[in-house]
């Protein structure tokens, strides 16, 4: 950077910056609040709920004691990483071979497959439902895998793609050529090489899986309910459930914030396809 | 140094893949197609009979269809129109030199992160319930009449919610676009005594010209499947004033159980978005060229 920036620019900005960065985290910010609150004190004015209430963790009891919360969150987690390392299973010889064994029609296959992830849920709503039920398989947790795990493949081997064509090939051509065996070609130098690309993709598409909320709330009913269901019940509730609400909330995201800090680049890389990087 | 054997091994390793993505695009649609011809309910079991157009007419002529189409047009209209220009706005600030740049782009990118159904409930409870909601609060407190947000301005409400969920997407690509614009172009420009405006007119904007697309037919692909949303606040209602076209056909499929009318909607739904994919596809397509 050649050109000076002043201190009074650079505080300007951080301000401004600042202050809209926090309007945005905001409602997150306030759902951490009220989960700390009890139901009566959480519907009052927000400024006597910040400085004339106490705080409690009786929400977070309630919360597992009514409705078995860790049971949701188990479904949510066996769905999400179940649904992610089975599309990584099928992804990673797929991506590999197109990645380093290019046909011609390379291209168009990895365009169809894109293009299968423009058709709308709500499309197949009807089919897959009534697949589902003839199957006996709604409301169950590898119904839901199997399901997100085909509307994320497109992603995963989108990205897995990308992520390989950066690799080199004249690295595998010289370990060949010093002898390695494809065993050894594999373990100690396409594998080291791709596992970052592979930690991102499987970080990307967990969050996808855990958020997804069309399939989940249409095929599931209580047994296999994840989070974003489960989520959902409080729609018609009973009675105060501000802090309630708050609590199962906080609960439901912050795994996943989390992750999504740590993967703020692939996520612009994943979901562009590779259009913006 | 593709060898014949290694081609057909890689055509074994791509298969699966393959065959997968086949059987989940084939399936589903030609059943769609096949039930949309189809007087099909599931209470009323027995024959279904072949009844050709039938559904596509009374699926269109149907008034809440139009309310419907004219719903997912705005929603997915005003949600483009807010994050757009907030996420340029956004964007530029956020490349601006800065203290604590790391915390305020993760705070500012958090609400991508929530799920729809959090998002939905908290926006409709602890902000526009009039009565306990924040912003009902801050009325009291000014002495103005709430606002009943549900009531009054129940689209609008709902693109306000998926805004606020999509705006860190469009502020996040915006940027990552921003930040591989050549600098040493922005400072000749200066040099040669170009304001700020025309420095974002002529430099900038066309250097995200194509970001800004990319985000437009990204989110238009999203936006057209809004669904958790307006389950969790509205049902579609008041009456069907929130009813996206997604919604609808949710309805006639799951709570009216009429297979045929809800997979005559899931073809319009197919037809409708594969207009936004072509586009999109074509503008990757490019970039895999380069």
């Amino acid at each position: 950077m050649a050109r000076g920036v002043t201190i009074s620019r650079k505080s300007v900005n951080t301000i401004a910056a600042g202050v809209l960065g926090l309007l945005m985290f905001f409602p997150v910010l306030w759902i951490v609040i009220l989960s700390f609150k009890t139901e009566g004190d959480a519907i009052k004015a927000p400024l006597e709920i910040l400085f004339g209430t106490g705080w409690t963790t009786e929400s977070y009891g309630t919360v597992q004691a009514r409705s078995d919360y860790f049971k949701h969150f188990s479904n949510s987690l066996i769905i999400s990483l179940g649904s992610t390392f089975l599309g990584l299973l099928i992804a990673v010889p797929a991506a590999w071979s197109m990645a380093f064994v290019p046909a011609k029609r390379t291209k168009d296959v990895l365009m169809w497959m894109l293009s299968t992830k423009m058709l709308p849920p709500v499309g197949v709503l009807v089919p897959i439902y009534l697949i589902f039920r003839d199957l006996g398989i709604l409301d169950t947790r590898s119904g839901l895998v199997i399901v997100l795990m085909l509307i994320n493949l497109p992603i995963i081997i989108w990205m897995l793609y990308t992520y390989f064509r950066e690799i080199p090939g004249e690295i595998l051509e010289a370990a060949r050529m010093d002898g390695a065996t494809l065993r050894e070609e594999v373990v100690h130098v396409l594998i080291p090489m791709a596992i970052p690309g592979m930690a991102s993709t499987v970080l990307l598409n967990i969050i996808l899986a855990w958020n997804e909320a069309f399939w989940t709330l249409n095929l599931t009913a209580a047994k296999a309910a994840p989070l974003t269901a489960f989520i959902a019940s409080y729609s018609s509730p009973e009675g105060l459930f501000y802090a309630k609400l708050s609590a199962a909330s906080v609960m439901a995201i912050a795994p996943i914030l989390m992750m999504g800090w740590f993967s703020q680049k692939q996520l612009v890389r994943g979901l562009t396809f590779g259009a913006v990087k | 140094m593709a060898t014949k054997a290694s081609r057909s091994a890689a055509r074994l390793m791509i298969s699966p893949a393959v065959l997968l993505l086949l059987g989940w695009m084939l399936v589903p649609l030609s059943l769609t197609i096949y039930f949309s011809f189809l007087r099909y309910n599931l209470i009323t079991p027995g024959a279904n009979p072949f009844v050709g157009w039938e559904n596509y007419y009374w699926f269109l002529t149907d008034p809440s269809f139009k309310a419907a189409m004219v719903n997912t047009l705005l929603l997915v209209g005003g949600v483009l129109l807010i994050t757009v220009a907030g996420g340029i706005l956004f964007a530029l600030l956020l490349d601006q030199p800065m203290w604590g740049q790391g915390i305020i782009r993760i705070m500012a990118i958090s609400p991508f992160f929530v799920m729809p159904t959090v998002s939905g409930l908290v926006w409709k409870n602890m902000f526009m319930n009039p009565v306990n909601g924040i912003f009902g609060h801050l009325a009291q407190a000014l002495n103005v009449q709430p606002i009943d947000f549900f009531s009054q301005i129940p689209l609008l409400s709902i693109i306000l919610i998926v805004s606020w969920q999509w705006l860190p997407f469009a502020t996040l690509i915006l940027l990552t676009a921003l930040q591989s614009l050549d600098q040493e172009q922005l400072e000749a420009a200066e040099m040669d005594g170009a304001g700020a405006f025309s420095r974002f007119f002529h430099i900038m904007l066309p250097h995200l010209a194509r970001a800004i697309t990319v985000v437009i037919l990204i989110q238009t692909i999203f936006l057209l499947s809004i669904f958790a949303e307006i389950l969790v606040t509205t049902n579609g209602g008041p009456g069907v004033s929130t009813t996206n076209l997604t919604y609808l056909i949710y309805v006639s499929s799951l709570l009216q159980f009429d297979v045929g009318m809800g997979s005559a909607g899931g073809v319009l739904a197919i037809i409708l978005a594969n207009i936004v994919a072509i586009f999109l596809m074509r503008m990757i397509g490019k970039n895999l060229d380069a």
